[in-house]
């Protein structure tokens, strides 16, 4: 048997060098602190992500596009094929937690101040994964074809067509017409199962990049450290399972509902509110009256919930120009500042 | 101009005009054609009997929803049932005698005057006739 493994691994070995893609993830090293908890989020992240793959392929046998077609699947996978209803609970709740996780990971890689030279391009990768895993939730959330997702897209659709200038034409891009419509279902399903995850698998690839090329932060002040192989692998793949078994007990136990079909001449349900991911801007949309002196409110709220994304976006950059004996407390209060006011938002939205 | 740089811009410029070839199809095979849109002048609602008092209907008026209402004094009003503020459907309600919009919480009276909320302009506003006992949406004049 062994001898039948050694021909193997050397034939291998003369195809592809193993030995040197071994002998080099032997040397990578994970640093130990404190804070070491936080360098799993990541990695629960990127799990994530493939059960949103996997789960999303089995969806796709049996998910139908189309405005009379779509509600009537997913019904139809929640209520007839056998544990259609949990693939989809478990899809719908793994797009939430992924969405959380990322949440954690980006503000623990803040806190830990890891986004500043050379990790500058890492940041920008991962606000970038956050976009796309937030248009993927967006994106998603229209396919049941339900009431919820339809105000849901048109509230959404319609802030696009808010932009001076090009707004109508963003409009009719992402709508495929002037409406909420099956054209908007069927450009949202090619976004979600294809454009998107495809995306998203690129710039997982290329941030894990920068990771490895990097190394990790503050590894040459850490006093202890671990390998990454195995030691740290097998913790991240222990609390992968973790997660899914998080994943399968919410799925189980609050099942998604399937709601009512969306109906073009429906008014919107009272209580209708968007995913926890977009309340605080909800909130925050909901605040502005319909004028602020020349301007409609809505379009100064979309200038200014733009310029909080990109003030984010451009952390490492303001960083390096605040003095540096200020530099930290600076970071750590704008940061608890933007947590502070995201859950409050949130918690406001969730609660009005 | 020296060669080397005659050379580059050549091959810039080529490579522009390839791509802008490629991507000037697509994008304006992403942007679907206009729809010719129809507009009716007027739209039947129903018999009148179907209206009680405090009761509404949202009906098609070409491509766009209409909401017509019947007050709690007897009056008719018909509106565009579009929220002015992120195009949701609006609904009447009857506790209040007003429009609502749920998203945001919009409040319209029933001429479709923005009262409260986000709502930056009013409900665009139709005509209601009763043609014998059938109530009637007419564009507004
Ligand atoms: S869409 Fe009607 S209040 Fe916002």
């Amino acid at each position: 048997m062994s001898a039948l493994k050694d021909a193997a691994l050397s034939w291998l070995e003369e195809r592809l060098p193993l030995r040197s893609a071994m002998e080099f993830a032997s040397h990578k090293r994970v640093p130990v602190h404190r804070g070491d908890v936080f360098y799993y989020a990541g990695g629960v992240c990127m799990f994530l992500f493939l059960l949103q793959v996997a789960t999303g392929i089995l969806l796709l046998m049996y998910y139908r596009v189309g405005s009379d077609a779509s509600y009537e699947s997913v019904r139809y996978i929640s209520a007839k094929v056998p544990f259609g209803w949990l693939m989809r609970s478990v899809h719908s709740w793994g797009a939430n937690l992924m969405v959380l996780f990322i949440f954690i990971h980006m503000f623990s890689v803040y806190f830990m101040k890891a986004f500043r030279k050379p990790r500058e391009l890492t940041w920008l990768t991962g606000c970038g994964l956050l976009g796309l895993a937030m248009a993927l939730g967006f994106s998603g959330y229209l396919l049941p074809w339900n009431e919820l997702a339809f105000f849901a897209t048109k509230v959404g659709t319609d802030i696009l067509g808010q932009v001076p200038l090009v707004g109508h034409w963003l409009l009719r891009l992402v709508r495929g017409g002037d409406e909420v419509t099956g054209a908007t279902l069927s450009r949202f399903f090619g976004l979600h199962v294809a454009v998107l995850p495809a995306l998203t698998a690129l710039g997982i690839g290329a941030h894990l990049l920068l990771v490895q090329v990097q190394g990790m932060a503050h590894e040459h002040e850490a006093r202890r450290t671990m390998p990454f192989f195995p030691d740290f692998l097998v913790r991240d793949v222990a609390l992968w399972l973790l997660v899914l078994n998080l994943v399968g007990v919410l799925a189980v136990f609050f099942p998604w509902e399937v709601g009512r079909k969306a109906d073009a001449l429906g008014s919107a349900p009272a209580g209708i509110k968007p995913e926890w991911y977009f309340l605080a801007q909800y909130q925050f949309l909901k605040l502005l009256p319909g004028r602020v002196g020349m301007v409609p409110g809505e379009l100064l709220g979309i200038v200014a919930l733009n310029g909080v994304g990109v003030w984010w976006l451009l952390t490492p950059f303001w960083d390096a120009a605040v003095p540096e004996r200020r530099r930290d407390a600076v970071v750590r209060w704008a940061g608890l500042g933007a947590i502070t006011l995201l859950t409050v938002m949130t918690v406001w939205g969730h609660l009005s | 101009m020296k060669r080397r740089t005659f050379l580059n811009l050549a091959i810039v410029s080529g490579l522009a005009g390839t791509a802008s070839a490629l991507l000037y199809p697509v994008l304006r095979y992403l942007l679907p054609p206009e729809e010719a849109e129809a507009e009716p002048e007027t739209v039947k609602a129903g018999p009148e009997k179907d209206f009680a008092p405090g009761s509404s209907k949202i009906l098609k008026f070409g491509r766009k929803p209409v909401i017509v209402i019947r007050d709690l004094a007897g009056g008719f009003h018909a509106l565009s049932a579009t929220c002015t503020h992120l195009d949701c459907i609006v609904q009447y309600r009857k506790d209040r005698d007003l429009v609502w919009c749920a998203c945001h919480n919009g409040n319209y009276d029933l001429s479709g005057k923005n009262v409260s909320g986000p709502p930056p302009r009013p409900l665009d506003r139709f005509e209601v006739k009763l043609v014998g006992s059938e109530v009637t949406v007419l564009r507004a004049a």
